[in-house]
């Protein structure tokens, strides 16, 4: 574990106008790791996800991927240094067909090399967006539209993929499958960062955790250490 | 009906239809730059006169046929729709509606002042050996160059349609289109996309300025005719339907030759801003659109 972590944020602040939601941010995504990002509604986990993204940018801090500086640049620099984000709501493209949306992933020209073998891994990991493949995308239902969204992301071909929120709105049933998916995609070798508020299911798959509280990191740790301690609860339900 | 009244009628409806394909593209660049950017653009008309203006220009200096000229007039134009997005229009539609709203109002004016100045308010019009022949079968016999609009008219929707449905130009288009965030995700650069799109609009207005050019006569102010006749074609037609944009260009050339047939020339765009009106009380989301 001592090599140099994939994904890194250093003290990163990101303020809207003058109003800052994340404060001096630090933490770090080691290759191959599952790490997990709990915190209450507001507590600014997707503006940390968005900022890594390059869909926002931080007033101070550096945010370093695979090696290289990226707070400064843009999101379409930054997905095809392997870098990808399935977004909370899922976001797919309601009037494009599904294999639309997955050729959509692979827009890159360094994904759309290897469009067919990772459009087969797609379909192998989710059969179901083969038989539907010609179907529109809106036409889904939510867990379905969820693996689309899943299925999009590992189409631009990335060593990490963030997930914001995966289980909102999903039943018990599918959000288990989502993350059995998961632990298949890390096993394949994509490295994973979780942000979530179902707190007990996403302890359950990671390797390590960060809690965050109106917008500070306030707890880091192995799960197993975090898990059912009270000190998680104090932060995550903490008056 | 007498057998005369219909075969007096045929011909404006024939070139009604024929007009209305060429009608239909400039109605999708107005329509393809609304929808991918939520952005109107006042100076799609100027543009439509650009084509024409440009093809008259090239025609009486060089002696350049309008239809050899759009290989130059074509490129030069999409240069400009692309540089004028990427340079200018990018940084304003984030803003909102009306900051693109004005502008695009004020390049409007611009160029129209240019035309005024360059080449004065008489009419101009781009004549040549085939603009002036006839078409037709038997007794029935209309001007040559509708069939010609047509045509351009029919090869601009299908490179469009392929455009947009085969290619990952196209794809990244109605991407961004449905969710430019998402669009974002997937590695799309949204201003580039915005630019090509703005650059294609811009060619087809001017692609419809030459072949307009060779069908009726223009003035400086035939920019706000041909902008509104484009809002009227998605107003008619429905927003966001290729089919439907293509169904409104149809009725407004319809309108126009057949305003022209019963109350004479002075008549002709009267009928055909009445038919805009009216189609936007009865059924204001078009004929093929959807209430939103």
């Amino acid at each position: 574990m001592s090599e140099r972590p994939l994904l890194k944020l250093d003290q990163v602040s990101v303020y809207y106008g003058d109003l800052c939601a994340v404060r001096d941010i630090t933490l770090e995504v080691r290759k191959g790791e599952i790490v997990s990002l709990i915190g209450a509604n507001g507590a600014g986990k997707s503006t940390i996800l968005n900022t890594i993204m390059g869909l926002t940018h931080p007033k101070t801090g550096s945010i370093e991927f695979d090696g290289r500086r990226i707070e400064r640049l843009e999101t379409h620099d930054i997905i095809p240094l392997g870098l990808a984000l399935v977004p909370e709501g899922r976001r797919i493209f309601p009037e494009l067909s599904v294999l639309e949306n997955l050729l959509a992933g692979s827009y890159t020209r360094r994904a759309r090399q290897n469009k067919q073998q990772t459009l087969k891994r797609v379909f192998e990991l989710f059969p179901i967006l083969e038989e539907r493949k010609n179907q529109l995308a809106s036409t889904l239902s939510g867990g379905e539209q969820q693996m689309l969204a899943i299925g999009r992301a590992l189409m631009t071909d990335p060593k990490m993929i963030l997930f914001d929120e995966i289980s909102l709105g999903l039943s018990p049933i599918i959000t288990l499958k989502i993350y059995e998916t998961i632990k298949k995609i890390r096993s394949e070798g994509v490295t994973v960062l979780l942000v979530e508020q179902n707190v007990r299911q996403s302890l359950a798959v990671a390797d390590r955790a960060y809690v965050l509280k109106a917008g500070r990191i306030v707890l880091s740790g192995g799960t197993k250490d975090l898990r059912d301690e009270e000190e998680v609860r104090k932060a995550y339900f903490g008056a | 009906m007498s057998l005369e009244v219909v075969s007096n009628l045929l011909p404006p409806i024939i070139m009604g239809f024929l007009l209305g394909g060429l009608y239909s593209v400039i109605g999708f660049g107005l329509s393809l730059v609304f929808g991918v950017m939520r952005m109107v653009n006042l100076a799609h008309g100027s543009f439509v006169i650009f084509g024409s203006y440009f093809a008259w220009v090239l025609l009486t200096i060089v002696g350049l046929d309008p239809l050899l000229s759009l290989v130059i007039i074509l490129p030069i134009s999409f240069g400009i729709g692309f540089g004028l997005q990427r340079s200018l229009l990018n940084r304003l539609y984030r803003l909102g509606v009306e900051p693109p709203l004005l502008t695009t109002y004020g390049i409007a004016i611009i160029l129209a002042s240019a035309y005024l100045l360059i080449f004065t308010p008489y009419s101009r019009g781009l004549v040549t050996s085939y603009s002036i022949r006839s078409a037709g079968f038997g007794a029935l016999t209309f001007p040559l160059i509708f069939i010609l609009d047509f045509i351009a008219a029919l090869i601009t929707m299908i490179f469009l349609y392929i455009l947009l449905n085969k290619t990952y130009v196209g794809l990244a288009i109605r991407c961004a289109t449905q969710d430019p965030q998402a669009a974002k995700l997937v590695g799309m650069n949204i201003n580039h996309i915005y630019a090509l799109t703005f650059g294609l609009a811009i060619t087809f207005a001017s692609l419809g300025g030459v072949f307009l050019g060779l069908t009726y006569p223009f003035i400086p102010a035939s920019s706000f005719t041909y902008l509104i006749i484009a809002f009227g074609v998605v107003v008619v037609g429905g927003l966001g339907s290729m089919l439907g944009t293509f169904i409104g260009g149809i009725v407004l050339g319809l309108a126009q030759t057949l305003g022209y047939h019963f109350f004479g020339i002075g008549y002709q765009l009267f009928i055909t801003y009445l038919v805009i009106l009216v189609m936007l009380v009865i059924r204001p989301q078009g004929i093929l659109g959807v209430k939103r």
